[in-house]
């Protein structure tokens, strides 16, 4: 018996359940309730006055003025629309494509209330610059356990282990840049690390055959328990040398950088960003342009044709999860090294398994999990600055808000994604 | 059913051998890679690596080890000492400790040595063991039952603190007689915990969302929600308080103590052990059993026997969640008595390693689940006298379970042969695939 | 190239799959491999091309031996395999199928498209194979294909090209095309290697049959032999090839299947409104190539997937949002086309499996309590019953030979009261003593009065069987035939062809009078054979089923 069979997103259950009504109006349904919430909730507790937004920073070589909205009647007009978005989806058949943009419409529209109501009547204009500064900083974990995700699913192998990767980089980072003083040397052996439990997933999946999720799930707690352990006997007691490493400064990219808006998000960041971007490229390109590309997404889909033309399965998997691992261990060490420094225990909170959930999300495709990570980050990033702005909402229910959108997004509006075909199951040479 | 598949392949070869041949067949079972052997051998090796990773973690050690080639025998002796010493004290806080015995035998009289607690005292490591063990049974079967029906509920956690929040509200929140309270605090826990489980399973049922994400998801949402619960005393927290703990559950809903006011062990256990039985029964012996292990071989298969699969995933959600929250039940009733934001530990987590060691067997579970108690029981003794971090104990489930799931790992280093097929450890050979 | 096989032998621990083979295939020249299903033929081609290592025995190319470690190995030397389950990445393009392994590039390493098109093109059309580069493959008709796959091993220079079971999933008339490029391979040069258990089409295109039974060669001989010597020899003994069977007696109408659709998840119509009626004491047999719905009508059948529209009606029953449950309450018994998948579950005990929908019901349940004596009770009789060869009935059904776990099924299926039997490709890769056996008891269930639906690809199974036949192509009935239509007509109407006289088939649609027993006019083979006509009175094609 597998649990998981090649299913993520439950893929095997050759005969499928009839259609039920439930599915048919989740989507209007929460179009709706989101109409709801902007015109009852947000508009109609939003303090008088008017909400300001501004585009620029500081110091920017060219400023953008701000824009300033009646927060409460925008509140209503947003909600209007996100209920009339639930009617046209509920009894006008659209495309894929105008269904999803209908779903990003709504997402919007409800962020911009939330906005107007969290800065109604306050003199200091919410710098939404600062806002998709910080989303993109904070999905760059996420989006770079995306990627991962999205090679190993494609060769055949569930990743599950994501956040494993991501905490033993954080942890390696910090530790091997304190203890050496190099960050550069500190970001490798971060990567490093994420290959590490790479080898360990490889192995027990590929090799014995273990159940791929399960054995994420335990590599996980291995990883937890290992830097908790090693955190609470060897960090806490030698703070200073070994675990109070520098971290990454921002570089900017001279032009680039000075573009109004666009320029700060994403020309100004730390390497671990611009590292993003290749990694991106670099797996898309990779995937769907070259040979390895063609021949990964074979072993995903049906290795024994792939074995039939000659190709290893087995060592191509390998190659593959291990190599993939490098790119979490990097989004790992973005934890210590390129943010906050020192390592805690627990530092990644379930940010691996979000990412798994952004892969999916995302259609198992490197742009699709990029943007899914996206809006995942957008979310966390969404809660810290409500936290900021004072508003009335309790920072417990804020921290819980990245998890709750998730298990939304994956139940709600994900619909029935396809995985690779093999994905998960085992090779076995005959 | 493979379970009696296997049994009765096993007694068939048992019945065969008579007199000194027999010795010989149990000897043989002994040195090839079935189940018991190699899941004893998974265990041993682990403690070695745990052994390992102390001792090279160990300044102490460490700096001996700066000094291997002038003076070798102290680095090992240094070595073997960091290590072996946590695991013995590891075994004192969890099983015997010598010195009770000692300390009771100094006694002047024995009466008076019982009414002090001295007798009490030498079976006192075994009672933590038991005490620790009762929320990892039940959260272990949490964890066991969905298994069986193809499903992998790391929630646990989040049922667990479901459970924990209706029992702990009920025990200090209304007032009632001596064991009706205890009864209804225990069953609003398995309610507690039934309804965060049924959440997972309607939500896999209706949309097929995967239920690993979301119980994960869950887990954070919840923990996150307690804390909530904790900050306003119109909510939970307990009235005076600046910190975020409720009030203390009233005494008529406290579990009620099994050998006396010195030893923690409480009904608590008998609990678990009645569930772990009550899961077995459900399984082997019952239709909604066949259902589940229909649904967990072959979900293709037993939709078209006319099973309905999505309900079936419901129920098996709802009773996990139910047991998961019983552990939680168990926690705030026979030990914690107040609720505050950790008290749901390590628990959830531990779950899924007792289950996978407990190879999603309730009895599986229940032997599991008392090692792993065992092993957290003697953890902070270990850590009191030796330094070495609680942690500890979460590396080496994790490593046991790893061996535990390659068999073929562990028969390679240890060089047994492979079980016969068809055998007790035929069965076995896939790993958790059992 | 010479290529010769001597002494192969393979083992699969205590079976022995091919013993002491020698086949000896000459350049230019289609060499037969002739067998039932379980012979050992597919395992040979696999040791030919290097996906098994043989035990013993070698093979020698141009008298000189050599190894296959791999696929890449055989490939190298020049060997091709077309496989019966093709061996293409259904979300890839024709042109990304071809190219796989041994893609073309250009710098700085990105996959070049453009001369991949131009390759398979050129190859296409030389060889008069169609085929459109960027087409994706799943959207093909399986006979496209197949053809995909005969230019992959063409791409990379194969002299011996070896089909695996080719006209399993081929209509009649696509069999033609295959075997007119086969002749056109065969001029050019190639040697093919044809395997097959289908007598018929091997007399039609080999130069020479090697027989194999039971991992042995049992003789060569010339495609003129007679059918009698070929099945002979093939299954080791005399064969009854045809199940005897008497006249129909057609009774009142049981199931009632009126304008179904049943459109898949992507919104295709897969069942494209579909209407029949199936009589008590008769069967009716749903021919046609797989992939034209056979699969979505007997799920929505049996409530595994839902019915867009039309209704399904048992006894007057509507049916037609039932559950699974209900409908098997209701008296429908549902044999799946896929035993392993759907039909058993393969840790499971044999006992187990043959309460696989009764387990709840008494007496093998009282309420909640499974009564587990009354479960090995009733194993042990019908594992007698029905002959099924196992150890003991707890051991795992998944390790039952095929035609067993068929069996299994079978006993429970047919062990409760029921008034409909649906069996989909019932004997796909069963030996012929399975086959014999399965087809005995659908025809027994008919005499007992159930109304029975078989959907097969296998002609000769709805030749054998059907006292109806209804042709599906693309979701819809392209007409009804008696079992006395002649192979070109079916062939049509499993090609799409339409109905050239609606009134005589429309006849047909209804009950079927009771007829004399339907002779079989010639069996389905290859149009424009040389073959000699076999007399009515002779055995037709051993009703057989795809390996």
């Amino acid at each position: 018996m597998t649990i998981a069979g090649n299913v993520l997103t439950d893929q095997a259950l050759v005969n499928q359940a009839p259609v039920s009504p439930f599915r048919r109006w989740l989507a209007p349904a929460t179009f709706a309730a989101f109409g709801l919430i902007n015109i009852f909730v947000l508009g109609g507790y939003a303090h008088k006055g008017d909400a300001t937004f501004a585009f620029s920073q500081p110091f920017a070589k060219v400023t953008v003025p701000n824009l300033t909205l009646p927060a409460a009647a925008t509140c209503y007009v947003c909600g209007g629309i996100s209920i009339a978005l639930a009617l046209v989806r509920a009894f006008v058949p659209l495309s894929k494509l105008m269904r999803r943009v209908a779903i990003g419409l709504v997402l919007f529209l409800f962020v911009l209330s939330l906005l107007c109501w969290a800065d109604a009547g306050q003199t200091t204009a919410f710098n939404i610059v600062n806002l998709l500064q910080g989303t993109l900083g904070q999905s760059i974990p996420i989006m770079l356990g995306a990627l991962t995700g999205v090679i190993c699913s494609r060769s055949g192998v569930i990743n599950v282990g994501i956040e494993g990767q991501l905490l033993l980089g954080a942890f390696t980072a910090a530790i091997v840049a304190t203890v050496t003083g190099s960050l550069w040397l500190g970001l490798i052996c971060g990567a490093l690390a994420g290959s590490l439990v790479g080898v360990l997933l490889a192995v027990f999946a590929i090799g014995y055959r273990v159940d791929q999720v399960v054995l994420g799930v335990v590599l996980n707690t291995l990883v937890l328990g290992l830097t908790g352990y090693l955190f609470d006997g060897l960090m806490v007691p030698y703070q200073n040398t070994l675990n109070s490493p520098a971290t990454f400064a921002a570089i900017k990219i001279p032009l680039l950088g000075d573009i109004p808006i666009i320029g700060p998000i994403f020309f100004d960041a730390t390497i671990f960003l611009y590292l993003t971007y290749i990694a991106l490229a670099g797996v898309q390109v990779g995937l769907f342009s070259t040979r390895w590309g063609l021949r990964t997404r074979a072993i995903g889909e049906h290795p024994i044709a792939a074995d039939t033309v000659g190709i290893n399965v087995i060592a191509m998997r390998y190659r593959n999860v291990i190599a993939a691992g490098l790119i979490a261990g990097v989004g790992g060490a973005y934890f210590t090294i390129g943010s906050v420094g020192a390592f805690g225990a627990d530092m990644t909170s379930g940010e691996g398994y979000i990412a798994l959930a952004a892969m999916i999300f995302g259609r198992y495709t490197p742009i699709g999990a990029i943007s899914a990570a996206l809006l995942f980050g957008f979310t966390t990033q969404l809660q810290s600055i409500m936290s900021t702005l004072n508003t009335p909402i309790q920072s417990n229910l804020l921290l819980a808000t990245p998890y709750v959108i998730t298990i939304i997004v994956l139940a709600g509006l994900v619909g029935k994604v396809r995985g690779p075909r093999a994905e998960g199951i085992p090779y076995i040479k005959s | 059913m493979s379970d009696q598949a296997g049994q009765a392949g096993a007694a068939e070869a048992q019945k065969k051998q008579t007199g000194p041949g027999r010795g010989r067949a149990i000897r043989d079972s002994i040195l090839e890679g079935n189940t018991f052997t190699v899941t004893v051998l998974a265990i041993f090796t682990a403690f070695v690596v745990g052994g390992l990773l102390n001792a090279f973690t160990n300044t102490t050690v460490l700096h001996a080890w700066g000094n291997l080639f002038s003076d070798p025998g102290h680095a090992i002796a240094t070595a073997w000492d960091t290590a072996v010493g946590a695991y013995v004290e590891m075994f004192e806080g969890s099983i015997f400790n010598p010195h009770t015995v000692s300390a009771l035998f100094q006694q002047a009289s024995f009466s008076a040595a019982i009414h002090d607690g001295y007798l009490s005292a030498v079976f006192y490591p075994l009672s933590e063991t038991c005490v620790q063990a009762t929320p990892l049974i039940l959260a272990g079967l949490a964890v066991a039952l969905p298994y069986q029906a193809g499903l992998f509920n790391i929630g646990a956690q989040s049922q667990l603190i479901g459970g924990m929040i209706f029992a702990t509200y009920l025990g200090y929140g209304v007032s009632l007689p001596v064991v009706v309270h205890v009864v209804v605090c225990v069953i609003g826990g398995f309610v507690g915990g039934a309804f965060m489980g049924w959440i997972v399973g309607e939500l896999k049922a209706r949309t097929g969302a995967h239920e690993v994400i979301v119980t994960i998801m869950l887990n954070y949402v919840m923990i996150y929600l307690l804390a909530y619960l904790l900050s306003f005393p119109y909510l939970m927290q307990a009235p005076h308080s600046s910190n975020e703990i409720t009030a203390a559950i009233a005494g008529n809903a406290h579990l009620p103590l099994l050998f006396g006011s010195h030893l923690r062990i409480n009904a608590g256990f008998l609990i678990a052990l009645a569930c772990a039985l009550a899961i077995w029964w459900l399984l082997s012996r019952t239709t909604t059993g066949f259902e589940f292990r229909s649904i967990g071989k072959n979900p293709s298969a037993a939709r078209v026997a006319g099973m309905n699969v999505e309900r079936t995933w419901v129920l098996a959600m709802l009773i996990a969640g139910g047991l998961a929250g019983l552990a939680g039940a168990t926690v705030i009733q026979g030990t914690d008595f107040t609720l505050n934001f950790q008290s749901y530990g390590t628990y959830g987590i531990d779950a899924i390693t007792v289950a996978l060691l407990g190879l999603g067997r309730p009895l599986g579970v229940v032997l599991a689940g008392l090692l792993f108690g065992a092993l957290h029981a003697g953890a902070p003794l270990m850590q009191a006298v030796t330094g070495t971090p609680v942690d500890m104990v979460e590396v080496l489930q994790a490593v046991i379970v790893l061996f535990v799931a390659a068999p073929p790992l562990i028969r390679a280093m240890y060089r047994l042969r492979a079980a016969r097929a068809g055998g007790v450890g035929g069965v076995m050979s896939k790993g958790w695939n059992a | 190239m010479e290529l010769e096989l001597k002494g192969i032998t393979k083992r699969f621990g205590s079976l022995v799959a091919n013993e002491g083979i020698d086949l000896a295939v000459a350049p230019g020249q289609v060499h037969a491999l002739l067998g039932e299903n379980g012979a050992g033929k597919s395992t040979l081609m696999n040791v030919l091309y290097g996906l098994l290592q043989p035990d013993e025995g070698e093979i020698l190319i141009d008298n000189q031996a050599v190894r296959f470690g791999s696929p890449k190995d055989a490939i190298a030397a020049g060997i091709g395999m077309v496989h019966q389950h093709f061996m293409l990445v259904p979300v890839f393009t024709v042109a990304e199928n071809v190219t796989l392994g041994i893609e073309e590039t250009r710098p700085p390493g990105l996959l070049d498209r453009r001369r991949t098109r131009r390759d398979v093109r050129e190859l296409s059309q030389r060889y008069g194979l169609e085929v459109d580069p960027d087409a994706l493959v799943e959207n093909l008709p399986v006979g496209i294909q197949q053809r995909v796959e005969i230019v992959k091993a063409l791409v990379r220079e194969a002299t011996v090209l070896i089909l695996d079971e080719p006209t399993a999933v081929l209509t009649p008339a696509e069999t033609d095309d295959l075997f007119r490029i086969i002749r056109q391979l065969k001029d050019g040069g190639t040697s093919i290697v044809f395997i097959s258990h289908k007598l018929k089409e091997v007399q039609a295109i080999a130069d020479t049959i090697t027989v194999l039974r039971r991992g042995k060669v049992v003789g060569e001989r010339p495609p003129s032999s007679t059918e009698d010597e070929l099945a002979t020899l093939m299954v080791g003994r005399d064969v009854q090839l045809r199940v005897s069977k008497q006249a129909a007696k057609p009774g009142e109408v049981v199931l009632d299947v009126a304008d179904l659709v049943v459109t898949d998840l992507a919104g295709q119509a897969q069942v494209n409104g579909m209407s029949f009626q199936v009589r008590a004491g008769e069967i009716l047999g749903v021919a046609g190539v797989q992939g034209n719905g056979q699969t979505e009508l007997c799920e929505a059948l049996m409530g595994l997937r839902p019915a867009t529209a039309g209704r399904v009606t048992l006894d007057g029953r509507n049916l037609t949002r039932a559950t699974p449950a209900q409908r098997l309450e209701a008296g429908i018994a549902y044999v799946p086309e896929d035993r392993q998948e759907d039909g058993l579950i393969g840790d499971f005990s044999v006992a187990d499996n043959m309460v696989l929908d009764q387990y709840n019901k008494p007496p093998f349940a009282k309420g909640i309590n499974l009564n587990l004596g009354a479960i090995a009770a009733n194993a042990a009789e019908r594992v007698k019953e029905f002959d099924v060869r196992t150890t003991s009935a707890d051991t795992a059904v998944g390790t039952l030979s095929g035609g067993n776990q068929q069996k299994v099924i079978l006993a429970r299926e047919l062990a409760q009261e029921h008034k409909v039997l649906i069996a989909s490709q019932p004997t796909r890769g069963l030996d012929v003593g399975s086959i014999e056996f399965v087809h005995r008891r659908i025809v027994d269930q008919r005499d007992r009065g159930v109304a029975v639906l078989i959907v097969s690809a296998e002609l000769d199974e709805i030749y054998a069987l059907a006292d109806r036949i209804a042709v599906m192509y693309e979701g819809k009935i392209t007409g009804f035939r008696p079992p006395t239509v002649p192979v070109e007509e079916l062939g049509k109407l499993m090609a799409g062809g339409a109905d050239q006289d609606p009134a005589a088939a429309s006849a047909l649609a209804g009950p079927l009078a009771s007829a004399d027993p339907p002779q079989a006019p010639e069996p389905p083979g290859p149009s424009g054979s040389s073959g000699t006509d076999p007399s009515p009175s002779a055995p037709t094609g051993i009703p057989g089923a795809g390996e």
